[in-house]
């Protein structure tokens, strides 16, 4: 093992780690916020609104993320969306994070007894006081722990921009195994990288999962 | 630049072709990663100490970096080794690991489930340790996890697309040449798309059929 290359190249894996940080906040902000809006629509009274949710998830899941990637990125300027590398990466992989947080979402979601929602609108609270204070406070709790699955996927699935030549962990990597040919190192060296984030972010939503339990 | 389908028919070949190398690798991984994945979960919880141990290890380094970063280093790191692989081995060997190591969880699980007077009364009847394993625990315990390896290769379909960054001319390096030769990337990638959805309805039937069957054999 390259001991002394992995000194001397490791400052550039520190600066892309950041960059990967920096995508998977971003991505898991838009994941959240379509994942958010999907679960309303899919579980929305009108019944357009459920199947344009239906037809969100099952395109977004049905497909690879990185063909969703590309079509974005290269096929965008085609029907007028000009988008760099980063800002295509960031956008389309929360938007395929919200597909699969959709469901995250809604399965808490309906996993709170009808009772409640019933008994919420008995004592007078209006369908969207029902909603906003009684439900989603209970359903939170279940979705914080599933959700930290999703954003554990997604930190990993940040490495799919490398593809379009966003400069992060794993296209540093892949820039360094070209030049030095010393694929263990390098993967070495990216590999600490990521499990060091994954790590901080399950001990994270650990954190967080005991902090709004109840008991 | 607006859009032009008219093209795409022209290529439809390739990209057909393209659909049976990515069917091809994602069964060849899928098989890989099941029978891989019960041998992993085998070896991390019967395994001395010596084995037991560097499977723990390669198990965490495999779920917490990016599947694309393995086939990296495998594809690479074997070249290095003087092991010249063709791209779609070395792809068959990253996809297989790395979801062997996810099926493997979920197995090991499976095997602590199951009953231990099944394992006691096994070798009760006279059966080996590991023929108790290999003809008792084993099979209730895949059957248990048959769901959630159904996913996981759902997930491996997809998940395929990365190997066409090593070189492997499955669907998403086909669509990449016909690219080349239309600059049309809008028409093909969503070519692609809609032909990766297509294979992913057929596998998703193919898994409740084989979950249906099991469900109604217990």
């Amino acid at each position: 093992m390259d001991i002394d290359l992995m000194l001397k190249v490791y400052p550039f894996f520190l600066e892309a780690a950041w960059v990967t940080i920096l995508l998977s906040v971003l991505t898991a902000l838009i994941g959240l916020t379509c994942g958010a809006l999907g679960a309303a629509a899919r579980l929305s009274r009108f019944a357009l609104l459920r199947f344009v949710g239906a037809a969100y998830v099952s395109l977004f899941r049905g497909t690879p993320a990185l063909i969703q990637l590309f079509i974005l990125y290269f096929g965008g300027p085609q029907i007028g969306i000009q988008l760099d590398a980063f800002e295509a990466g960031v956008i389309g992989l929360g938007i395929n994070a919200g597909a699969y947080m959709t469901e995250t979402i809604r399965g808490a979601i309906i996993s709170i007894d009808k009772g409640q929602r019933e008994a919420a609108r008995t004592l007078g609270l209006s369908a969207w006081q029902a909603v906003y204070r009684i439900i989603l406070p209970q359903a939170a709790r279940l979705m914080v722990r599933p959700l930290g699955v999703n954003l554990n996927m997604l930190i990993k699935a940040t490495a799919l921009v490398a593809a379009i030549s966003v400069i992060e962990l794993t296209y540093t990597a892949q820039r360094y195994i070209g030049s030095t040919y010393k694929p263990f190192e390098m993967f070495l060296l990216a590999g600490i990288l990521y499990m060091i984030i994954i790590y901080v972010t399950g001990r994270g939503v650990a954190w967080l999962d005991r902090k709004v339990q109840i008991n | 630049m607006g859009l032009d389908f008219s093209v795409v028919p022209q290529y439809l070949d390739i990209l057909l072709l393209g659909c049976a190398w990515t069917i091809g690798i994602t069964l060849a991984a899928a098989v890989l990663s099941f029978f891989g994945g019960i041998m992993f979960a085998v070896a991390a919880l019967y395994g001395p100490w010596i084995i037991r141990l560097p499977f723990r290890l390669i198990a965490w380094v495999f779920m917490g970096t990016p599947l694309l970063l393995q086939l990296f280093l495998i594809y690479f790191g074997l070249v290095q080794i003087g092991i010249d692989l063709p791209a779609f081995v070395a792809g068959i060997i990253g996809l297989g690991l790395h979801f062997a190591v996810y099926n493997s969880e979920l197995i090991q699980t499976a095997i602590l489930s199951v009953d231990k007077g099944q394992m006691e009364a096994a070798r009760t009847v006279g059966l080996s340790r590991g023929q108790a394993l290999r003809k008792v625990v084993i099979p209730q315990a895949v059957r248990a996890v048959i769901p959630p390896i159904g996913n996981n290769m759902i997930a491996l379909l997809k998940d395929s697309a990365l190997v066409s960054v090593i070189g492997v001319s499955e669907l998403t390096l086909s669509a990449q040449r016909a690219i080349g030769a239309t600059y049309r990337p809008f028409e093909f990638y969503l070519m692609a798309a809609a032909f990766y959805y297509v294979i992913n309805l057929g596998m998703e039937w193919v898994v409740w059929r084989i979950e249906r069957r099991i469900s109604i054999s217990r």
